[in-house]
């Protein structure tokens, strides 16, 4: 740091991932747009993905290195859960990737945000940013639409939050990263991990709400040119 | 299992292809730390904060860490690098514990092991990027050093890392002394820590202060008493 104050700001990377702890679990949440320069290659994509069956991943930046990367965790988790006789912990999940983001970190370009639930502590969020990087948080946000939700995440994150609280809280971030970031789009996929299991959500766009200066989406125009004028007013 | 280690290609022998293992540049960096030597042994202060170029990304990350008995390591630069440099020292301590032989690393061997691995890995091209204070009290002896990524310890009163060697070193020169009171100390050190909070933009008001001698438990607080009023 003393010698080099010239450090380069990474690569913005094309999606909003997002990871919240509740009083019961944690909630994962993902925009769907994966995009090759200013084409959308996969408007449907799911970036939240297995490890095991308590542990899940929101895959940020370069596609490819964050699928193998997952890959690779799942295939050593597999067999640390068969060696261990007991499901794996989110940590020693999240200290996996943080070795592979390590370890290869001049070659990997992808960003992670673990989660999950297991016996010995509960619901749990690592971040492992691009360098690899290791920070067990609250809550974690990642992707180029993060940046449009530092302030949001500052003024409406509370501790102890339920279930459906903290979904409603995710899903809200996730769209208004959305209407903001070009290169976030799509729907929004949840995933919510707690003691009890894992459920998968999905909002499409006419389940989320409108920010500033998006309009009520119609059917068609001419929908809109049968409606009949409006009455004068009575003064 | 081989693809985890971490350790540096074997193909070096290969000439200019064996790029593969090279800090370029830091992501999540840490900036300064200050540290002095007080009467009974040393006081070391760092913020909490983890910048990402520009942004204060993370404001939760502990810079600071216990090495062993005698130690603590304070470090600024790239974090992944920092917990990297743990997990060694980590390896170093067990070994040193197994060893049952009564003695334990002190914090001049630990700044010696350091030194060591940080001009080693310059040496390779591939630094660790950060800048260590490395302090510590054994047998009465108090021991305050520093090393950064290309090699370059010493040991002095007092030490700082980034920012802080521009900004908090000259009023250590002023004002340190030998014999500080623990009260002294302190109040030096949070008039260090201002300063870097009013001219440091990567500083963020939330502190990690340490103090060995008694091992005392870090004290995580925010600094108030910060001047605005522009007369």
């Amino acid at each position: 740091m003393d010698l080099n104050m010239n450090v380069n700001p990474p690569h913005s990377m094309g999606t909003t991932i997002i990871g919240v702890t509740y009083n019961g679990g944690v909630v994962l949440g993902a925009d769907s747009r994966t995009s090759t320069g200013m084409y959308v290659a996969n408007r449907a994509s799911d970036k939240i993905t297995q490890l095991t069956d308590n542990v899940y991943v929101c895959r940020s930046g370069s596609a490819a290195d964050s699928q193998i990367v997952s890959d690779y965790v799942r295939y050593f988790l597999h067999q640390h859960t068969i060696q261990l006789g007991q499901p794996a912990t989110v940590k020693v999940a999240a200290n996996l990737i943080r070795l592979l983001s390590y370890n290869n970190k001049n070659m990997l370009q992808t960003g992670l945000i673990v989660g999950g639930w297991d016996k010995y502590e509960g619901g749990k969020i690592y971040g492992i940013p691009l360098g690899g990087t290791l920070i067990e948080q609250p809550f974690a946000i990642g992707g180029s639409g993060s940046s449009y939700l530092y302030g949001f995440f500052d003024q409406a994150w509370k501790e102890g939050m339920t279930k459906d609280e903290a979904e409603q809280l995710v899903v809200k971030a996730v769209s208004l990263a959305i209407a903001r970031d070009g290169a976030s789009g799509g729907v929004v996929r949840t995933v919510i991990i707690n003691s009890e299991g894992v459920t998968r959500n999905f909002y499409p766009g006419d389940k989320l709400p409108l920010w500033h200066e998006e309009l009520e989406p119609q059917n068609s125009l001419l929908d809109m040119l049968n409606v009949p004028s409006p009455e004068p007013m009575n003064i | 299992m081989n693809f985890m280690a971490s350790t540096q290609p074997e193909n070096r022998l290969l000439g200019p292809q064996s790029d593969s293992q090279r800090t370029l540049y830091p992501y999540v960096t840490g900036t300064s730390v200050v540290a002095l030597k007080y009467k009974d042994g040393i006081l070391m202060a760092a913020d909490m904060g983890g910048s990402y170029g520009s942004t204060l990304r993370y404001k939760s990350v502990e810079r600071m860490k216990p090495i062993g008995k005698h130690s603590l390591l304070g470090a600024s630069g790239e974090i992944s690098d920092f917990q990297e440099i743990l997990r060694y020292l980590d390896e170093l301590i067990l070994y040193d514990n197994m060893w049952d032989d009564g003695n334990s690393l002190g914090p001049k061997e630990v700044h010696n092991y350091l030194t060591r691995v940080m001009y080693n890995r310059r040496n390779k091209f591939n630094p660790l990027w950060n800048s260590l204070v490395l302090g510590g009290v054994k047998n009465g002896q108090k021991y305050l050093g520093m090393v950064n990524m290309i090699g370059v310890n010493f040991e002095d009163n007092h030490v700082a890392t980034g920012f802080g060697n521009h900004l908090a070193r000259p009023i250590l020169r002023q004002e340190w002394h030998e014999n500080l009171s623990f009260e002294d100390g302190v109040r030096l050190l949070e008039k260090c820590m201002r300063v870097l909070l009013y001219r440091d933009r990567s500083a963020v008001n939330k502190l990690q202060v340490d103090v060995f001698l008694k091992m005392a438990p870090n004290q995580i607080y925010s600094l108030a008493k910060l001047l605005w009023s522009l007369t």
